[in-house]
């Protein structure tokens, strides 16, 4: 779950590390209010994409005359797709030098990850590798001084700002511990003639760790359709296509997919309803297939724990109840494989038994539609 | 041969009253899988499937001696129960859970690997050595014995395409799930390794997908270590990017694991990549 940047600095604050002054604004009034109390400012869009900037989404102005218009201007916009709702007025930083601070997982080490750079403020794919220090550290040993001492050297930092990063780190690295979190990001950490202040914050908490974390707020990127899949418990993405699919386990749905656009049609969603699925979660997930109107269904299962005869006897029951409207295309195959043909035989579909039967045919399907 | 485990190698069941681990227990027996103990806190003295309960993995191993734990524990109960059979002498976990908390997963191959743990998952359905064990969820009557090793991140998909091999009259010998999660305890190179030095594997499979650098990395050892023939199939070539698709580790971030990226990668290492599922046998035939 990502964050929005006044969220993530509401953290930063609870945690000790310095942020701007700033207030958080709704309208082009509040905006100007705030910046009546902070003088010269800037004005930044809460979306959770990057590149906010180059949108537009990101302006300075001076008196609240300026930041009425501007705040009116980003309230306007849409960035990379996601309507402007929340603006963060901050003070303007006297900025001297922005640097780059994060931790992570790194995935294939098994560990989190400290990334840091003195080339902060871009975008972090275009920082040269060679000029990105990485210090994977063991989560058992935790974060010790020896280390932050160690990336500042590599980094080129000393003096002062290296006193800051000692006192910096640790507060990131324990906010990242207790909170789950899966990315904290501070690009730029600006150096200012008052010492080093996270001019900007992103924070992505572990969905599977939200649990944990009740007095975190909740924030979804998903659609309606996703949201109720969330709530069903089923892997649901929409992809825009007019062919539904639903298959069960990830891996399978995800080749599934691959192969209807291999025979040149379009998935409408990904849905994976997952092993040993019964009656009910089977109708639910058929329902919610139904929800992106698309012109074919394709349902391929390989049951293993997930049973052919309950996912037959699902759709023969979503069907019977007039929902399903548009075509189906069947691949059946797996545990009580006889019984689950026999269901769907007796309302006229006769199942395949492999993939590539199946992907075809809802293909043609979706194509004479 | 086989790798990791054999027809001798003594299981623990951690979760054996739950509704899944009984079930899977029923399988595993029928496969021919050594179960020697189950675990469930506060239920010890009873049986499962005839295997007998204890409350403690200190205790299980105290009494059967199991050298393999497959653990059936809700998520948020995982990291404990993990702990627990590395701490009580565990050298091989399966861990089928899904959803178990990140930082949890790292502390537990932190530990894990501090003790020398052979960790596989979370997220997994495990691994079977054919016709002698299995410590997973995979439906038996597709696990065959053959030349074939097999290495996979996703479940369904692996059945799929040993399915599709066993039609075709082609076993394996040992069939590893690494699990979907972003972080998982054997990654392909480790399990490369075994199959390259067990003499019964002719040709490995591995079954891949989006997200990471799980396969550019295994495209590396493949080309300056594998002496035998590795075929590859992936999954999410229609994927778009930034959407998690199922697997918490299948995503595109940063323009990064994309499909391209990795078939690329495993081409120049020598590698086929089959574009079906259904491919895999006729790919397979000529190598044996």
């Amino acid at each position: 779950m990502k964050l929005y940047e006044y969220m993530g600095k509401e953290l930063f604050a609870e945690y000790g590390i310095p942020t701007p002054r700033g207030k958080v604004a709704s309208s082009a009034a509040e905006a100007a209010a705030a910046a009546e109390e902070l003088g010269e400012v800037v004005i930044k869009s809460q979306v959770l994409s990057g590149k906010r900037g180059k949108s537009g989404g990101i302006a300075f102005a001076t008196g609240s005359e300026e930041a009425e218009k501007e705040a009116g201007r980003i309230l306007e916009l849409e960035v990379q797709g996601m309507k402007v709702e929340k603006l963060l007025v901050e003070e303007k930083l006297a900025i001297e030098q922005e640097l780059y601070l994060a931790i992570t997982v790194d995935n294939g080490a098994r560990c989190p990850v400290i990334l840091a750079s003195l080339d902060g403020g871009m975008d972090v794919e275009e920082v040269p590798e060679e000029r990105m220090i990485r210090w994977p550290l063991d989560i058992s040993t935790g974060l010790q001084p020896y280390m932050i001492r160690e990336i500042c050297r590599l980094m080129g930092v000393s003096g002062e700002m290296s006193k800051q990063m000692l006192k910096l780190l640790p507060k990131l690295y324990r906010l990242f511990r207790e909170l789950d979190a899966e990315l904290v990001e501070i690009n730029p950490l600006a150096s200012t003639p008052d010492g080093l202040v996270a001019a900007d914050a992103k924070v992505t908490i572990d969905d599977d760790a939200l649990y944990r974390h009740p007095g975190l707020p909740r924030i979804s990127e998903k659609t309606a359709l996703e949201l109720k899949a969330e709530e069903l418990n089923l892997a649901y993405v929409e992809l825009g296509g007019d062919i539904a699919v639903m298959a069960n386990g990830a891996g399978i749905t995800m080749a599934t997919l691959d192969m209807v656009q291999n025979f040149g049609g379009t998935p409408a969603n990904f849905l994976d309803f997952g092993g040993g699925a019964g009656v009910e979660k089977t109708s639910q997930a058929l329902e919610l297939l139904l929800g992106t109107n698309p012109k074919a269904i394709l349902i391929n299962i390989f049951g293993g724990i997930t049973r052919c005869d309950v996912v037959a006897d699902a759709f023969v029951k979503v069907k019977e109840q007039g929902f399903i409207d548009v075509p189906v295309s069947f691949r059946l195959v797996g545990t009580n494989e006889t019984e689950g043909r026999a269901i769907l035989e007796r309302i006229g579909i006769s199942a395949y038994e492999t993939m590539s039967d199946a992907v075809k045919h809802a293909v043609e399907l979706a194509r004479e539609a | 041969m086989s790798i990791y485990i054999n027809e001798d190698t003594r299981v623990l069941v951690q979760g054996i009253t739950g509704n899944q681990g009984s079930f899977h227990t029923a399988q595993m027996l029928e496969y021919g899988t050594k179960i020697v103990g189950g675990v469930s806190p506060g239920k010890a003295g009873q049986q499962v499937e005839g295997v007998p309960v204890f409350g403690t993995v200190f205790e299980a191993v105290e009494k059967v001696q199991p050298q393999a734990s497959i653990l059936f524990i809700p998520a948020p109960f995982a990291k404990d129960a993990a702990m627990e059979a590395i701490d009580a002498g565990i050298k091989v976990m399966v861990m089928i859970p899904e959803h178990i908390p990140l930082h949890d997963a790292i502390s537990i191959m932190s530990y894990a690997s501090l003790n020398d743990v052979v960790v596989v998952g979370p997220n997994t359905f495990g691994l079977v050595s054919s016709g002698s064990c299995k410590i997973g969820i995979m439906p038996n009557r597709y696990f065959i014995p053959g030349p074939v090793g097999v290495v996979s991140r996703s479940g369904t998909l692996c059945y799929e395409i040993v399915g599709n091999m066993t039609a075709s009259g082609i076993g394996t010998t040992t069939v590893v799930g690494l699990g979907g999660d972003r972080v998982v305890g054997l990654n392909f190179i480790d399990v490369l390794k075994e199959f390259e030095k067990d003499d019964d594997t002719e040709v490995v499979v591995m079954v891949g997908e989006i997200g990471g650098s799980a396969e550019e990395e295994a495209a590396r050892f493949i080309s300056d270590e594998m002496s035998k023939p590795v075929l590859a199939y992936l999954a999410g070539k229609s994927a778009p990017p930034g959407k998690r698709m199922g697997h918490a580790g299948a995503i595109i971030e940063r323009g990064r694991g994309t499909y391209e990226s990795k078939v690329e990668a495993l081409n120049a290492a020598g590698v086929k990549v089959a574009e079906l599922p259904s491919e895999m046998p006729d790919l397979i035939k000529p190598l044996l």
